[in-house]
């Protein structure tokens, strides 16, 4: 193993080999003499530089939200005053975070039960209209969000359901389809058909086969999909801002967005730096829990090209 | 489940049983094709006839005028100048999100403890929202509250704060630099799963052979990868032309109009000021073809020699 380019089995992509053996081939040179050191010292310094440019604004995010600065609420000393103007803003950050957190749940339970069902039917039936149907599921992508968000504007309008929470959702799990069903799809086409031809020989419905057992073999599939519709139902954007007008019924991207230009058109920076904390929180602490479930996303895409 | 007692009423036999197992796969693809019907053929069908139809935002269909919008789109001052801006934006942002995906890439692709910290780190900024991303930046440049402008000063490098949104250049640049810092550790991932995909015993031949680390990369890395770098370009080029967040919230289209990007008109003619959906769905049926045609030749363009 002397060569520095050699890839990593794919199984140890998502974790550092644990510590102590782990040091690869590129720690070979010599570490303790003069020389090694002197050749190895770019590289650190690049990497380093690396770690400050992608960590410094997030690190800086955090300190400045409870920092004291003029034109804010927190002028002298450190302290929580931006997150007091948050809390009294409008109908208060806990509205906006309330909404976000239906939103994005509800678009988590959608997207879960369409792709679960979807997948199992695109994996394990054959029925007319079967590829139409995947490849124009697939098709989403091709189209830009704009234009189905103008139309939907429109339709959802007619339906009644401007200004909904629900309506939201459903347009979010609509743009988390392509992902979902196509993961999902492949989730089942990995389980063995022998697992429930042998539970519908048994006498299981399709349905309880699909609960009972085939549901547990796709799990990591699941908590994949449920994590992407998570992080792209709360950060999503341009969505709410078209659909929703109703302050009240803001999630919390678009409430900590308006907030920017409320008072007198002077931008309270420190309100803006906590809103982004509350934004930004839930979505780090998820993504270093599950990093393995975020990576594996990425694998399937590349498998199939 | 009623389907399953209507099947069972059949008379058994192959035929019955293939029936039954057709119908339960619609019944199991049923609400995928609900949602593929109502949110999205549905409204397809309906913005190509807003695109043809007078539709003002709060009143609604007014009959037809077909190329009227076609032709105010067009006509749109702001058109051509977004267009220009857009692709601007996209090939900046394509080429430098690539490449430096690609570079992290390899740099990060040992398993080692400290490789991994790496990845993670550069990981990060992807979990955040395009939004939230956008929001730190805006304060990160900002004169009165980021820390760049200060660190400057105190170093003696500049007499006044920077504005870093203050020119068009500059607000474009420090745009880009929001998207990179964003989305660089998501190609990086997507590059690094491709890079994996390369067997071993390749490397080891080659380096018998004698090959050097360029050789490799050029002659084993680049080639087995294109399938990936191709996934890449699209990706990228897919979402820099349809850049809007970090636009709406950064730049607001400013200086000078000098940052519109082609969603962003299209939002503006929808919501704000002319409130004429008529047009902002031509504009989306016209950004819709653009994506295809582009997407289209990328593909065509990134394929290997021996396809083509």
């Amino acid at each position: 193993m002397t060569n520095p380019t050699l890839p990593a089995p794919l199984s140890q992509l998502p974790e550092p080999t644990p510590p102590g053996r782990g040091d690869g081939p590129a720690d070979d040179a010599p570490r303790s003499t003069f020389g090694g050191v002197f050749v190895r010292t770019p590289a650190w310094v690049l990497q380093g530089a690396l770690v400050v440019i992608f960590l410094f604004p997030l690190v800086w995010a955090g300190v400045a939200s409870v920092s004291p600065q003029a034109g804010s609420n927190q002028v002298d000393g450190w302290g929580f005053g931006n997150y007091r103007t948050l809390a009294s803003y409008q109908d208060g950050i806990a509205t906006y975070l309330l909404n976000s957190v239906i939103v994005s749940g509800l678009t988590v339970v959608f997207t879960l039960v369409v792709s679960l069902s979807g997948g199992y039917a695109f994996a394990r039936f054959r029925f007319p209209g079967k590829d139409l149907l995947f490849l124009t599921t697939l098709g989403i992508l091709m189209v830009p969000y704009a234009t189905l968000l103008i139309p939907l504007y429109v339709l959802l309008n007619d339906l009644g359901l401007q200004n909904s929470l629900v309506g939201l959702a459903l347009v979010m799990t609509l743009f988390q389809l392509p992902f979902a069903t196509f993961l999902m799809r492949i989730s089942f086409e990995a389980v063995p058909t022998e697992l429930d031809e042998a539970a519908l020989v048994d006498g299981c419905g399709p349905l309880r086969a699909l609960i009972y057992v085939l549901l547990p073999a796709v799990k990591p599939g699941l908590i994949t999909v449920g994590l992407f519709a998570f992080l792209a139902a709360w950060n999503d954007f341009i969505t709410p801002l078209i659909l929703i007008s109703d302050t009240t019924k803001s999630p919390l991207p678009l409430a900590v967005a308006n907030m920017r230009q409320q008072v007198m058109g002077i931008v309270d920076y420190g309100a803006t730096e906590a809103g982004v904390v509350v934004l930004a929180l839930p979505c780090v602490l998820l993504f270093l829990i599950l990093q393995r479930h975020y990576v594996r996303g990425f694998m399937s895409g590349a498998v199939k090209g | 489940m009623t389907l399953q007692a209507m099947a069972v009423r059949r008379p058994r036999g192959p035929r019955a049983r293939l029936n039954r197992k057709t119908l339960t796969g619609w019944a199991f693809a049923s609400p995928t094709a609900l949602f593929i019907g109502l949110l999205f053929i549905l409204p397809i069908l309906l913005v190509l006839q807003m695109s043809g139809s007078d539709w003002p935002l709060f009143a609604g269909r007014q009959g037809t005028n077909l190329p009227d919008n076609f032709q105010d789109a067009i006509d749109n001052r702001f058109f051509w100048p977004s267009v220009w801006f857009t692709l601007k934006y996209t090939l900046i942002t394509t080429v430098i999100l690539i490449a430096l995906g690609l570079g992290l890439a390899l740099l990060v692709q040992e398993t080692t403890r400290w490789k991994g910290l790496l990845r993670t780190v550069i990981l990060v900024p992807s979990a955040l929202g395009l939004a939230s991303a956008s929001l730190l930046f805006y304060a990160l440049y900002s004169p009165q509250s980021g820390p760049i402008s200060p660190a400057l000063e105190n170093l003696g490098l500049i007499d006044d704060p920077i504005s870093f949104l203050g020119t068009p250049t500059r607000a474009l640049l420090a745009t880009v630099f929001l998207v990179v810092w964003r989305f660089t550790g998501f190609y990086m991932l997507l590059l690094l799963v491709g890079l994996q995909g390369i067997s071993p015993e390749l490397y080891e031949a080659s380096e018998i052979d004698g090959a050097g680390r360029w050789a490799m990369f050029r002659h084993i890395t680049l080639p087995l990868i294109r399938p990936t770098l191709a996934l890449c370009t699209i990706m990228c080029v897919t979402g820099s032309l349809l850049a809007f967040d970090q636009f709406y919230i950064l730049t607001k289209g400013g200086p000078d109009n000098s940052t519109i990007t082609l969603v962003q008109l299209i939002y503006i003619t929808a919501f704000q000021g002319r409130n004429d959906l008529g047009v902002a769905a031509a504009i989306s049926i016209i950004v819709l073809i653009a994506l295809l045609v582009v997407n289209f030749a990328t593909f065509r363009l990134m394929r290997s020699p021996e396809e083509r």
